[in-house]
């Protein structure tokens, strides 16, 4: 034993026992893993949320200083400091937060004078701070010189060219809207519409050209017609270079004299560093949702392998739930022990899946499920898994060798790929074994209790026999027709999944889902969740302000205690600067000045308006959108991903207007335009708007823009389902309900249709008709090129298998018309039907032809056959019960008071429960012909013309014939000579095998005879050699199918369970085994090389034998009735019964899949195109199924519609045509077109 | 039927689209056309890949930038890819050795995912030098063809393939028609064999499971 033998065993025990363990303990050892999973997953809570959102830090502002670029050299305390916290940042933003009022309010006022001379003082001030200058000792310093230069905008922004500065500092103010011009501003006759009119139309969560200027969000601008609080707020935004603490402070308290706020609370003792993430573009998206799209085909394409268990849709899920799972514990652990994830982690995500894949699971899976079904769970777990053991063992092995390799590129990200992979391959093993092992274990374990039992009885799957109305049918009542012809009966088992066309799957894939109904809610709830999370006030700030609130710098989120008014902020650096215009004493004046004036002065004009600064003007640039900052500096190409900015602490500025300056402005326009603001409650309501300002501003507005939802909401709705009712309309007929039978040109009209009502698209195919035989053909036989048929008169007819050409007539034509006078008559009987289009001619004909033969019916053998066979294959076909009792009784005498029971005689043409010494095959052409023969033999004829043929079969250009009489012969099949003949017994042969030059005869008298052929060089004369007589039990059937092994059996006679099929060794004709165990006779047999031989008895029941050993493999009861034809493929038994029933089996389990009711009398003519496409006859019509999903393919009719002759027999030629014996006519159908890729 | 003469040894089975096709031409039509859209799409997001190494930041008319390097690349990407797909199963045949190694829609999933990874490592990943990185990518295409195809065959006609684009992309640079930002392999980077050998096989492997459209393996041919 080496060394991996070694390890293999052992490998293997351990999974055995494993597989036992997992099995036995499924729940804790679930709850054990999940913890597992749970307690790796904890690290993961400390990482940051996913997402591009900014972060920020503050630092004080006094002492500030911009952070070195250096790493290294940074002072301070490292942990507190970020470590994107280097260098300076891309621009200091300066925001001067303007409020500013009317007041006292007049009440004639219009609803635009709320914001127009507020707005109107914007240019003032812009000009205030262009022209602020710092003098002291180092000389003076103006604005252009720490601000932020900026160059062009960006080619694709030529609209925003007026609006946005350019070649200049960075400085935006809602001036801009106006080119920072007060004359157009007073010559604009709608503010409101000029600073909409690059608002977007559509839903924008990203930061607006409004919002961009004003510099806070709109709604908080007061910038509308509803403005009860008549409070007017805009910034002055101000890009700096550099940090110049002096020219700062000295701006700040310039701006304070001289438009001081005397209630400020702003806190100003802090500085905001924001920092960017990579932004996420289009660009980068399209490849990771590539990505993302082929890995969820790869996990698809894998899951939908998982089969033959109870849920496939649980363990799929399991399977993708141990992927995902592996993958957050390789994060989790990798994070514990300190390895920080770099790469981005949504990037590598699906390639990570891909090497850790979905393999093994299904591997365990497709191993677990395959072990017998009939051990126990535990016992299938622990093989399953032991079997695989090995291969997940070296696929493991394998795995991390080559992720070892690339370790040892020394390429840093792909060494920390690698290193993810370790430990997410890792993880992964350890939940396959230990998670998905377990649901699994589960899953086969509810599949035994409730599929098991369900699946083998097999007389469940039949449907009850019905009495089938033909007689209506020939009164033309296409209204009573049998209920389903062509039914499958299914299984609701998990077995298999049915395959239906492809535009109804899609359909009940939407219906059994609600697919659109459930994407319709998912598409609004992630659309509320995008609306929440990108909303300025939303859930976002909400974030941030909590997470500034945990860390220990961000204390600048928390609302300072509200300071009543007049204190003057601390910390004000004003005092030992010196301000350039600003004047000390004016300051004090102004704020002594200003109240006063408010008091005394215009009382009685209007109620006065007190600009307040309260906690949520705090930071004002956080209620902005987080996209604010990096798509103003996009547009001016600078980008902010992985760069901060700093924000400094906001300057107050608060301006107070009379009323005399609001009139001065107002645009004359305007005047007509708007009526006198909220006149008659105006007043009452923004008194009593003051104390609750932040509920009721909006109120308004906010009204307009629901009922303008609300009217287009309603609009979209109807629109849509009018549209869906017109998309209705177009994709349903109009006899929607109606059996969808508008084609109902064939007034047959029960077209054979699945279990869902799908009938294929009927095919009309002109078969190639082989017309001349005379009467009703016996047998055919092909070797793929050559097809030979013969009727009942015993006239043996070539074909060309492709062509359909008659290459030869044995006997010759010639001879025929000389010497009978009956093919003559024949002749012009055949044409008798012709000139009827009934359904019935075929009875007709059978009728009318019995009546002729009835007279002559003189008794040549002991085993003379009856009319039996024609009257049975006739009446079981075509004719009721009931009405063939009667014409029976009348013609055929022998068998009137047999108590025919024809239903069991359906189809079947070898039984014949009493017929009299052992008759099998009977013709009425035989009887009728050698009736005949006799009296005018034929002296040029070398054949033996006097009986039927009863067996055929071709090799090469040879067609051995044996016939009722027992005499064998064999003919060429070009020339048409008799080639050799053979007449050493009387008894007739039923049965003949051709195979290489041995000719096996089976008899009726039961025996066997092994006949070798060989050739005469010299007169080209083929001789019987060697015949060796084995006597079998009476010989019925006899399979042999490319197999050194014959195989026969006893049909009758021997009906104890004393014997069952014989299998015979062709070269030494001796008997291998007699196969024991059918209770009754056996009806038909089937042999391929596999050494699988199936037999069917007249018990119903199917058994399958090993041939090499002779022990039986499986034994399953088919049918009611005799079982009438048996095939196999690779893997599944066909069967047919009489109970006109085809039943598919698994040819391994022995478990019936379904099986398909047939229409009466085709019962047994079905033929295997290939491993998975099944023929069968119907009234005038072959059908293609399916093998492996049981589902019609196609049926294809042949010929006029109103012929209606069943296919009794189906012959498979090699290249997929299909031979159907109608009758007297062969048909030569091709497979259709649309099938003929299926193989 | 010629299907079957044509293709002895390959089992031919399909499922409801291929069967509907009726001819072989036809077939061959309609698999070179999903080849080609295959090749299109490929090309555009690996350009794509190749651009983005440089941005970060896109202004908001970035789809442009998608179409921004000349419009013959993905064509000719496509129509290579379908010649290669309709190659390979064709070599296949006239060997009379049917590709059986792993022939299935996830395993063929998985082959274009390592391959996009490939070309994302080429575009993303901050190698050393050069050398490094073209040896690192060498490395992963012929794990890409041991895991995936196996076949000697394939191999061959892989690096056949990867020599003749070279060679294209070589001319194409030295006429002035296309340029790298910086070439180290005479005109073109040294990676681009290791990419178009991943290519080959990548485009082989989806062809010879088009050509080999299987009911078990459940065809989606489209």
């Amino acid at each position: 034993m080496t060394l991996t033998e070694k390890l293999r065993e052992r490998i293997s025990r351990a999974f055995y026992s494993h597989g036992l363990l997992c099995a036995s303990y499924p729940i804790p050892i679930i709850l054990f893993t999940g913890l597992c999973i749970l307690a790796c997953c904890y690290p993961l809570l400390k990482l940051p949320l996913p997402g591009t959102g900014p972060v920020e830090f503050s630092t004080p502002v006094k002492d500030y200083f911009p952070p070195s670029p250096d790493v290294v050299s940074q002072q301070g305390d490292p942990s507190e400091r970020p470590d994107w916290y280097v260098g300076a940042p891309v621009a200091y933003i300066q925001q001067i937060f303007v409020k500013a009022t009317v007041s006292p309010w007049q009440k004639n006022f219009l609803a635009v004078d709320v914001f127009r001379s507020p707005l109107s003082r914007v240019f003032q001030l812009v000009e205030e701070i262009r022209n602020h200058a710092l003098r002291d000792s180092s000389g003076v310093r103006s604005l252009e010189e720490v601000c932020l230069q900026v160059t062009d905008l960006l080619p694709g922004l030529r609209k925003l060219r007026n609006l946005l500065p350019e070649h200049g500092c960075l400085l935006l103010s809602p001036g801009n809207f106006w080119q920072n011009d007060r004359e157009r501003f007073n010559a604009d006759p709608d503010i409101i519409k000029t600073i909409h009119q690059h608002e977007p139309k559509t839903l924008q969560t990203s930061a607006t050209l409004k919002d961009l200027l004003f510099g806070l969000p709109g709604k908080y601008s007061g910038v509308n017609l509803y403005n009860r609080r008549r409070v007017v707020s805009y910034t002055v935004t101000l890009g700096l270079q550099r940090y110049d603490s002096r020219f700062l402070s000295s701006l700040r308290s310039r701006l304070k004299l001289l438009h001081p706020s005397p209630n400020c609370t702003l806190r100003e003792d802090s500085i905001v560093h924001v920092h960017f993430k990579e932004e996420i573009g289009i660009a980068e998206l399209i490849p990771l949702v590539t990505t993302y799209i082929i890995l969820f085909a790869y996990i698809y394409f894998s899951t939908r392998k998982i089969d033959m268990v109870k849920s496939k849709w649980g363990l799929a899920l399991a399977a993708v739930v141990t992927v995902l799972s592996s993958l957050l514990m390789s994060v989790g652990l990798c994070t514990l022990f300190g390895l920080t994830p770099t790469l981005n982690g949504g990037e590598i995500f699906p390639y990570l899946v891909v090497v850790i894949g979905l393999e093994n699971v299904l591997v365990l899976t497709k191993s677990v499920v395959s072990t017998p079904v009939d051990l126990e769970v535990k016992l299938r777990i622990a093989q399953g898994l032991s079997n695989e053991s090995w291969s997940i063992m070296k696929n493991m092995a394998t795995e991390l060798g080559i992720i070892l390799i690339g370790y040892f590129t020394l390429v840093p990200a792909i060494q920390e790929f690698c290193l993810f992979a370790v430990v997410g391959l890792v993880s992964d093993f350890f939940l396959q074994m230990l998670f998905f092992t377990t649901v699994l274990s589960i899953d086969i374990r509810r599949m035994e209790l409730a599929d098991l039992n369900k699946r083998l009885p097999a007389e469940a799957c039949l449907p009850p026999a019905k009495p089938a109305s033909r007689s209506q049918r020939y009164e033309r009542q296409p209204a009573v027709r049998p209920a389903t012809p062509h039914t499958i009966t299914l299984q609701p088992s998990s077995f298999r999944n049915l395959r239906l066309p492809k535009r109804l799957r899609v359909i009940y894939f939407f219906a059994r889902t609600r697919l659109a109904q459930r994407l319709i809610m998912a598409g609004t709830v992630i659309w509320i969740g995008i609306l929440v999370y990108t909303d300025p006030a939303g859930l976002r700030t909400y974030l941030t302000s909590q997470v500034t609130e945990q860390s220990p710098l961000g204390e600048a989120g928390l609302p300072p205690m509200p300071v009543p008014g007049g204190v003057l902020p601390a910390g004000d650096p004003k005092i030992d600067l010196s301000v350039f215009p600003s004047d000390p004493i004016q300051l004090s004046e102004n704020q002594t000045q200003q109240p006063e004036g408010r008091g005394n002065g215009q009382t009685e004009l209007g109620t006065e308006a007190e600009v307040t600064w309260g906690a949520e003007d705090e930071e004002i640039w956080r209620k902005l959108s987080f996209r604010h900052w990096p798509s103003l500096f996009s547009y001016y190409n600078i980008t902010l991903a992985k760069r901060y900015i700093s924000i400094l602490p906001a300057i107050p500025v608060t301006l107070y207007l009379n009323p005399q300056e609001a009139l001065e402005v107002r645009h004359p326009q305007e005047a007509n335009r708007y009526h006198p603001f909220l006149s008659s409650t105006g007043g009452k309501l923004s008194a009593e708007a003051q104390p609750d300002q932040t509920s009721s501003r909006l109120h308004g507005h906010r009204d307009v823009t629901l009922y303008k939802v609300a009217a287009l909401g309603l609009a979209s709705g109807i629109l849509l389902v009018l549209l869906l009712f017109c998309l209705y309309r177009l994709l349903c007929p109009k006899n929607y309900g109606q059996n969808g039978l508008s084609h109902s040109r064939r007034r047959r009209g029960d077209l054979p249709c699945d279990d869902y009502g799908y009938s294929p698209p009927e095919t009309e195919i002109v078969p190639l008709v082989l017309r001349g035989h005379l009467m009703d053909i016996e047998c055919l036989a092909s070797d793929g090129m050559l097809l030979v048929s013969c009727c009942l008169v015993g006239q043996i007819r070539v074909w060309d298998a492709q062509t359909g050409d008659c290459l030869t007539v044995i006997p010759k034509p010639r001879l025929r018309r000389d010497s009978s006078g009956i093919f003559d008559y024949q002749e012009s009987w055949d044409h008798s039907p012709d000139g009827k289009n009934g359904l019935d001619d075929s009875f007709e004909s059978s009728h009318q032809l019995k009546r002729m033969l009835s007279p002559p019916q003189p008794p040549l053998f002991c085993d003379q056959p009856d009319l039996t066979s024609l009257i049975d294959t006739n009446f079981s076909e075509q004719v009721k019960v009931a009405q063939s009792e009667p014409r029976l009784r009348a013609v055929g005498g022998r068998q009137k008071e047999a108590g025919y029971d024809f239903s069991s005689l359906v189809g079947k043409v070898y039984e014949d429960e009493e017929g009299g010494c052992g008759g099998r095959r009977r013709s009425l052409g035989d009887e009728s012909l050698s009736g005949f023969d006799k009296s005018s033999p034929l002296p040029s004829w070398g054949g033996d013309f006097e009986s039927s043929v009863w067996s055929l079969d071709l090799q090469g250009n040879l067609i051995v014939a044996g016939r009722s009489n027992g005499k064998l012969e064999v003919w060429d099949a070009i020339e048409g000579t008799l080639r050799s003949s053979n007449d050493e017994s009387q008894s007739g042969i039923t049965a003949l095998v051709f195979l290489n030059n041995r000719i096996v005869a089976a008899r009726l008298n039961g025996s066997l005879d092994f006949f070798s052929l060989e050739t005469h060089t010299s007169l080209n004369h083929l001789q019987f050699r060697g015949r060796q007589s084995v006597c079998a039990h009476l010989v019925g059937v006899l399979g042999c199918l490319c197999s050194p092994l014959i195989l026969s059996s006893a049909p009758r006679l021997l009906t104890s369970a004393s014997r069952g099929p014989q299998v015979f060794r062709l070269e030494d004709s001796c008997c291998l085994f007699t196969l024991q165990g059918h209770s009754g006779a056996i009806t038909a047999v089937y042999i391929d090389q596999t050494m699988v031989l199936a037999s069917g008895g007249q018990d119903g029941a199917i058994c399958l034998w090993d041939v090499l050993t002779g022990s039986k493999v499986s034994h399953m009861y088919a049918h009611r009735g005799d079982v009438t034809s048996l095939t196999c493929t690779t893997s599944c038994v066909i069967s047919s019964g009489l109970d006109d029933v085809i039943s598919i089996w698994d040819r391994s389990s022995g478990i019936k899949l379904y099986s398909i009711q047939q229409e009466m009398g085709c019962g047994s003519s079905l033929g295997v195109i290939s491993d998975n496409l099944l023929v069968t006859g119907g009234q005038g019509c072959v059908s293609f199924w399916d093998i492996g999903y049981g589902d019609l393919l196609q049926t294809v009719y042949l010929g006029k519609s109103n012929e209606s002759q069943p296919a009794r027999q189906i012959l498979v030629l090699e290249n997929a045509a299909i031979v159907c014996n109608f009758g007297s006519e062969l048909s030569l159908v091709y497979v259709p077109s649309v099938l003929e890729k299926l193989d | 039927m010629a299907e079957n003469d044509a293709k002895p040894t390959l089992p031919k089975k399909s499922g409801p689209y291929i069967s509907s096709v009726t001819s072989h031409g036809m077939n061959l039509v309609i698999r070179g056309i999903v080849l080609f859209f295959i090749g299109v799409f490929l090309a555009l997001v690996l350009n794509l890949l190749q651009i983005q190494r440089n941005v970060t930041l896109f202004p908001p008319d970035v789809i442009t930038s998608i179409f921004s390097s000349a419009w013959w690349v993905p064509p000719c990407c496509g129509t290579a890819s379908a010649v290669i797909g309709l190659l390979y199963p064709c070599m296949d045949r006239h060997l009379g050795e049917p590709h059986k190694f792993k022939r299935e829609w996830s395993s063929v999933m998985r082959c274009v995912a390592v391959f996009v990874g490939i070309n994302h490592a080429s575009a993303k990943v901050d190698f050393a030098n050069n050398i490094q990185l073209s040896l690192t990518l060498a490395a992963l295409s012929i794990g890409l063809w041991w895991t995936f195809d196996r076949s000697r065959s394939g191999f061959g006609l892989g690096v056949g393939i990867a020599f003749l684009a070279t060679l294209v992309s070589q001319l194409l640079v030295y006429n002035g028609v296309y340029q790298y930002t910086s070439p180290d392999f005479l005109y073109v980077r040294s990676w681009l064999p290791c990419i178009f050998f991943a290519g080959g096989i990548t485009m082989g492997n989806i062809g010879r499971q088009l050509a080999m459209v299987s009911v078990e393996g459940g065809l989606t041919a489209f």
